[in-house]
């Protein structure tokens, strides 16, 4: 054919009628995602936020017709960014934030632990291997304490008269102000060094276990010295109502480090990046569940120890902490679990779904065709 | 849109930056990768929120401790909470709630997505942002204020926490993807807000009357072209005239790319009639070559340049 009518052949040029044709569409996506963007999703009304997704895949097919028959470089290039733009809004992260708080507590976060339990077994031996060589060392020789606990010890140290250790353990504090400013500095304090055994996974997880050790230690030293003075039972009593809660957030963080350096220095098979990709995910996870636990300890040894002296009730509290995490970690969302497993199982027995399904109008799947 | 989007003003045609992604329907779509200075630039946009957010709340309850006489340290409390979730979760409230944006990120024209073109989770979104503790806070307050974490720190332990802010701060120049520990971690990117702007068909408009045409011009072809002359050029080339017509018409290089591409254009076809508007002239090759080319390409046959067959 002949292609020297000029005037005839914009008529007749189907990237001109393609547009003709689809310009509607586009604009109509366009100005939806100008609202969502000056004002956010949330202001778009159910029926917007319904026809979002058929307009981007509309548009989408589009970019995909336009890449094999327009030539109009300024047309592709719109789509294009149209579509990028609209892709931020469509795959950006936009379940309801209750939804999803609740999908976290209920679901994510047990499962993720359940998932890390290697990382967790060796990020709690490495704090109990520190705490019993400190609580043999200085059991074996007081001068031990300082070097292990020194910093920590606030003056408790081997120096201190049995009768002030006993003080110091059942000091009491009341004026309720005081005592949430200490529980939430001791919150945001233990946060942060919680983030950072997470954070410091990066670095091969060298610092990860040396914040742990270190932990460990002080926890050894600490014990001895009660121990030495027949404050055992006592020093338990004080520490285990929020020390199982805290303990427990500090050894998830190292291993939520510890996954970090695993998928660092072993990715196996994988890239390190998708190596670390994953792991990095399900390490993030872990930590805003330990960051959720520090928050609980830190009321409990900021208010509840403050005020309640009587033993056996500081027990019954421990007990029942921990009986809590073992229910919460070992058993919350096991059915959702289950019935994942069943879903992937019977979609494996499935056959493969085909690719990409476009919406092409007849007329235009004709090119794509050819194109491919 | 934007009000203000600094990055999508700026030309985006910085080849080593574009990455292209897969998204879930299979389609592959370009982005660019945002520079180092407008990320840097979102960040202290950021920063600066956050340490407005924290005067404001620690004037109010000033204000508030004063009026009531005492009781404040319940407020001191709630304060201290409040700093620390503002800190440490300032920016994953924000890339989860807005899509990958920051109000620094989105008044630069920055987001964040998945790099392999999937949904944006929210478990990466808290990855990418725990890591900032590491990144930059820790180095920070080595920095600047090493005698309250470290009261007798050696000259050599400054030097190194220095170092350590250094290589983290300055981890997406140092890498061709300009990830920051966080998007390793997390597997994304950031990338520049594309800007969409539907301009009118070239083609089209040569169709129909042109407002630049001189007055009284009917709506017909004044130039014709043979299949031999539409046959000299490809995809490259028509694709060049494009944006040489593009050109906004009031600069003064205008009309004068305008000119030269004309007389560029007619030697190598060797058009042999007389042309009286340069600009009517080019407009006309254009539709007429975007057709004869479209037409090549209905039938499988791609020429991507002059050099092609």
């Amino acid at each position: 054919m002949a292609a020297t009518d000029p005037i005839a052949a914009p008529r007749q040029m189907r990237s001109v009628e393609f547009r003709k044709e689809r310009e509607a569409t586009w604009e109509a996506l366009e100005a939806l995602i100008a609202t969502a963007d000056k004002d956010g999703l949330r202001t778009l009304g159910a029926e917007q936020l319904a026809r979002l997704p058929h307009l981007y895949r509309a548009t989408l097919s589009s970019l995909s017709v336009a890449r094999s028959i327009s030539l109009d470089r300024a047309l592709t290039d719109y789509l294009e960014n149209l579509v990028g733009r609209a892709y931020f809004v469509v795959y950006g992260t936009r379940q309801h934030l209750r939804r999803q708080l609740a999908e976290f507590f209920l679901w994510k976060l047990p499962r993720t632990i359940r998932a890390a339990k290697w990382h967790i077994l060796v990020s709690a031996l490495v704090t109990i291997a520190a705490a019993i060589a400190a609580f043999q060392l200085t059991w074996s020789d007081m001068d031990y304490y300082y070097a292990f606990a020194g910093d920590m010890a606030q003056g408790r140290t081997p120096a201190s008269s049995t009768a002030e250790l006993r003080e110091g353990l059942y000091h009491t504090e009341s004026g309720s102000g005081v005592l949430a400013t200490f529980a939430a500095s001791l919150f945001s304090h233990n946060a942060r060094i919680g983030i950072l055994a997470f954070a410091t996974g990066f670095v091969a997880g060298l610092p990860t276990l040396f914040l742990l050790f270190y932990n460990g230690l002080v926890l050894g030293a600490f014990a001895a010295l009660f121990h030495a003075r027949g404050l055992g039972v006592d020093l338990w009593a004080w520490i285990l109502p929020h020390g199982v809660t805290e303990l427990t957030a500090v050894v998830l963080c190292g291993a939520a480090g510890f996954q970090l350096a695993h998928a660092l220095v072993f990715p196996g098979a994988r890239t390190r990046m998708d190596s670390l990709r994953e792991h990095g995910r399900s390490a993030a996870v872990i930590v805003i569940g330990a960051v959720c636990m520090l928050f609980v300890a830190g009321l409990i040894e900021g208010i509840f120890r403050q005020t309640v002296t009587s033993v056996p009730i500081r027990f019954i509290v421990a007990g029942a902490t921990t009986a809590w995490w073992i229910y919460y970690f070992g058993f919350v969302g096991r059915g959702r679990d289950r019935r994942d497993a069943a879903e992937r199982e019977a979609a494996s027995r499935r056959p493969a779904l085909p690719g990409p399904v476009l919406e092409l109008s007849p007329q235009m799947s004709g090119p794509m065709e050819v194109a491919r | 849109m934007n009000p203000v989007s600094l990055a999508a003003l700026r030309p985006a045609d910085d080849g080593k930056l574009v990455r292209e992604i897969v998204t879930p329907e299979g389609i592959p779509l370009r982005f660019t990768l945002a520079r180092a200075g407008d990320r840097a630039g979102a960040f202290v946009l950021d920063t600066l929120l956050q340490i407005v957010v924290i005067v404001v709340i620690v004037a109010i309850s000033w204000g508030l401790t004063l009026a009531t006489g005492g009781g404040g340290t319940w407020l001191t409390a709630v304060i201290v909470v409040l700093a620390f979730l503002l800190a440490n979760f300032y920016f994953a409230f924000f890339e989860v709630r807005w899509q990958g944006a920051t109000p620094g990120k989105r008044r630069i024209g920055i987001r964040v997505i998945d790099a392999r073109g999937g949904q944006l989770e929210t478990s990466a979104v808290l990855a990418r942002n725990l890591i900032r503790e590491l990144e930059v806070w820790t180095p920070l307050r080595f920095l600047l204020a090493s005698n309250l974490v470290w009261p007798d720190a050696p000259g050599w332990a400054r030097l190194l926490a220095g170092g350590w802010a250094f290589v983290f701060l300055f981890m997406p120049v140092f890498n061709k993807d300009r990830l920051r520990v966080g998007d390793m971690i997390a597997g994304t990117r950031v990338v520049m807000q594309p800007k969409a702007v539907l301009v009118p068909d070239l083609a089209q408009e040569a169709a129909a009357v042109p407002f630049w045409a001189p007055a009284g011009t009917k709506p017909r072809a004044t130039y014709t072209f043979s299949d031999a002359q539409l046959g000299i050029y490809g995809i490259y080339e028509l694709q060049v005239l494009e944006g040489v017509l593009r050109t906004n018409p009031g600069d003064a290089s205008h009309g004068e790319a305008v000119r030269t591409v004309s007389e560029k254009v007619r030697e190598k076809i060797r058009y042999e009639g007389q042309v009286v508007n340069d600009e009517l002239f080019l407009r006309e090759f254009y539709a007429a070559q975007r057709a004869h080319l479209e037409q090549k390409l209905l039938f499988g046959q791609r020429r991507e340049d002059k050099f092609s067959k």
